[in-house]
């Protein structure tokens, strides 16, 4: 396999390995090594034996060489054993995995081999492949590339407790960050492990790539999830995004995540049944990873900077894809000036989750009222202007706006409309309360959302005629806009 | 077992707020506005209790409270005053 040289990589100097000859690796482990054994010794004292597990087999060979530390099996890219390998003027120019006489004959250029072994034997796993060897061997050859402070947990600690009681958690319990983990994370991005991905407030600390995967990691990520997770991190730090802003208030909102594009399918996202619920762990991690990016490097602790009064359940993590098969609007993201077929995230505001119910509505018109009624009690039915808010449209409802050809930007036409208040209504003691604008504020009426304050997505299960208000928190340049950002690779 | 730090591994030393002044005598005030409603309320009050008592301020405005103080105003501040009072809720 000419290609396979080619890949290989360069043998560790230093290593011995014969110019010109014959090398086999083998283990004791491995039924079909010691079958071959007597084969071993056929090939004459010019073989070249490395063993994984134990230098004292073979017995009885010229040269065998301890390879327990498997730095020639990886230099080798030695994938099964019994492996015979032969070099030629300083490179690999064959190699045969396994037993295969034929094979075996042909490489060595001896004819006779092991008369009285079967034809074919299947080798065994290289050691290589062993979970806990292929970690340690990842650390020893990777982790260098590693910057952060590595902290150390007794043998008498509880890994889990140990982690709670350093403070890296938000209260449910997280995964070890072990170099190891962390490197498999990082192979999930192309980008370098010190390149800053974002400064992060509060504390506006630099977060390179390594500091996210490490969260990543803690979150239960897996690699592949590491680019959406990056991409969220770089939107949340945005001036524009304003997270110290949306952190230090007293209002219990946080950031949350919607993903569009190729990716959301890749990774398995869910935009359909239960969205916005539990049970899909890239939906589930990939926003509670952002969270712990910043509690974690930006500092933003509940009881420090994070001042909510109360809060709400989605700031362990907030995330889910747009059904952008079933839906009958553009991608979110595109709407917000994303290439379409990009994969994006759309980081924003968000309180829990509010559902609208409408069962009854058949026309556009009255669905939009319905849709249009939940919104009005964003902050308050008496306030206006005071927060941006995002509507999650269901399928059922979503077919009723299709049918009608509402587009996206129709239906949130339609909806400010509706959301002009009248001053009479919101003003301070109007309706017996006394919240509401200072009487003489408003001459005429006022919108309830700023411009582009109401962001609209589609996912959701096929049945429910269950829309979902998630209300956000004060919008423009003092507050917090949502933010796109195309996620790389 | 080993794990990596997933902080920004800021040095934990804890700092020991200065001591509390007694008297004012040659101290430089500043009052900070962080820009939330009513606050100049209440600066407006204490600068006029300082000038009853001969202690002239400096008044300072964030530009928003939503966002962290600019580093130059910090940097300014810093320079110019040696007490602060600032005004942080409406």
């Amino acid at each position: 396999m000419p290609e396979r040289v080619a890949l290989a990589p360069a043998p560790p100097a230093g290593a011995g390995l014969p110019a010109d000859g014959l090398v086999a690796v083998v283990k004791r482990d491995c039924p079909t090594c010691r079958l071959i054994a007597p084969v071993l010794a056929q090939l004459g004292p010019g073989l070249v034996v490395y063993s994984q597990d134990d230098p004292a087999f073979p017995a009885g060979l010229a040269d065998v060489r301890d390879d327990t530390g498997l730095d020639v099996s990886v230099a080798l890219g030695i994938e099964t054993v019994p492996t015979l390998l032969r070099f030629g003027g300083g490179t690999e120019v064959g190699r045969t995995e396994g037993w295969l006489r034929e094979a075996w004959e042909e490489l060595a250029g001896v004819a006779g081999l092991g008369t009285g072994l079967p034809e074919y034997r299947p080798g065994c796993g290289s050691l290589t492949h062993d979970l806990e060897v292929a970690d340690e061997l990842l650390v020893r050859a990777r982790g260098g590339s590693l910057a952060a402070r590595r902290l150390e947990i007794a043998a008498l600690e509880d890994e889990a407790e140990a982690l709670f009681e350093r403070g890296f958690t938000d209260g449910l319990p997280v995964v070890a960050p072990t170099p190891a983990r962390v490197l498999r994370m990082l192979q999930g991005t192309t980008r370098e492990p010190g390149e800053v991905v974002a400064v992060v407030p509060p504390n506006l600390a630099g977060a390179t790539v390594e500091k996210v995967a490490i969260n990543a990691v803690l979150a239960g990520c897996r690699p592949e999830y590491l680019p959406v997770v990056l991409a969220a991190v770089e939107a949340a730090s945005t001036d524009e995004f304003n997270a110290h802003g949306l952190l230090a208030t007293t209002w219990g909102a946080a950031p949350a995540i919607i993903v569009n594009g190729p990716v959301a399918r890749a990774l398995g996202m869910n935009g359909g049944g239960n969205a916005l619920g539990q049970g899909n762990r890239a939906n589930a991690t990939i926003g509670r990873a952002l969270q712990l990016v910043i509690r974690n490097v930006g500092g933003g602790r509940p009881g420090e900077v994070d001042r909510a009064t109360l809060g709400h359940p989605g700031k362990i993590g907030f995330c889910f894809a747009e059904d952008e098969a079933g839906s009958p609007w553009e991608p979110l993201a595109v709407a917000r000036g994303i290439a379409p077929g990009t994969s994006a995230v759309t980081v924003f505001a968000a309180e829990g989750p509010r559902g609208v119910v409408d069962q009854i509505s058949r026309t556009p018109d009255s669905l939009a009222r319905s849709l249009a009624a939940g919104l009005r009690a964003v902050a308050h039915p008496k306030l206006a202007l005071a927060f941006d808010a995002t509507l999650v449209v269901c399928p059922e409802h979503g077919r009723v706006f299709a049918q009608a050809g509402w587009s996206r930007g129709r239906l949130a036409a339609e909806l400010a409309e509706l959301l002009l208040l009248e001053p009479a209504e919101i003003v301070r003691g109007a309706g017996g309360i006394a919240e509401g604008i200072p009487a003489g504020a408003a001459r005429g009426p006022v919108p309830k959302f700023r411009p582009d304050g109401l962001m609209i997505a589609y996912a959701g299960g096929g049945a429910g005629m269950f829309s979902t208000v998630i209300g956000g928190w004060v919008g423009g340049p003092g507050g917090s806009r949502p933010v796109s950002r195309e996620v790389g690779s | 077992m080993i794990v990596l730090d997933p902080t920004d591994e800021r040095s934990p030393v804890r700092r020991e707020p200065l001591r509390r002044r007694s008297v004012l005598d040659g101290v430089r005030v500043g009052l900070l506005d962080i820009a939330k409603p009513r606050g100049d309320v209440f600066l407006d009050r204490l600068e006029s209790l300082f000038a009853g008592r001969g202690v002239t301020v400096r008044r300072y405005v964030k530009p928003t409270f939503t966002k962290p103080m600019p580093p130059d105003l910090r940097r300014e501040i810093a320079t110019e005053c040696d007490v602060v009072i600032e005004a942080l809720a409406d």
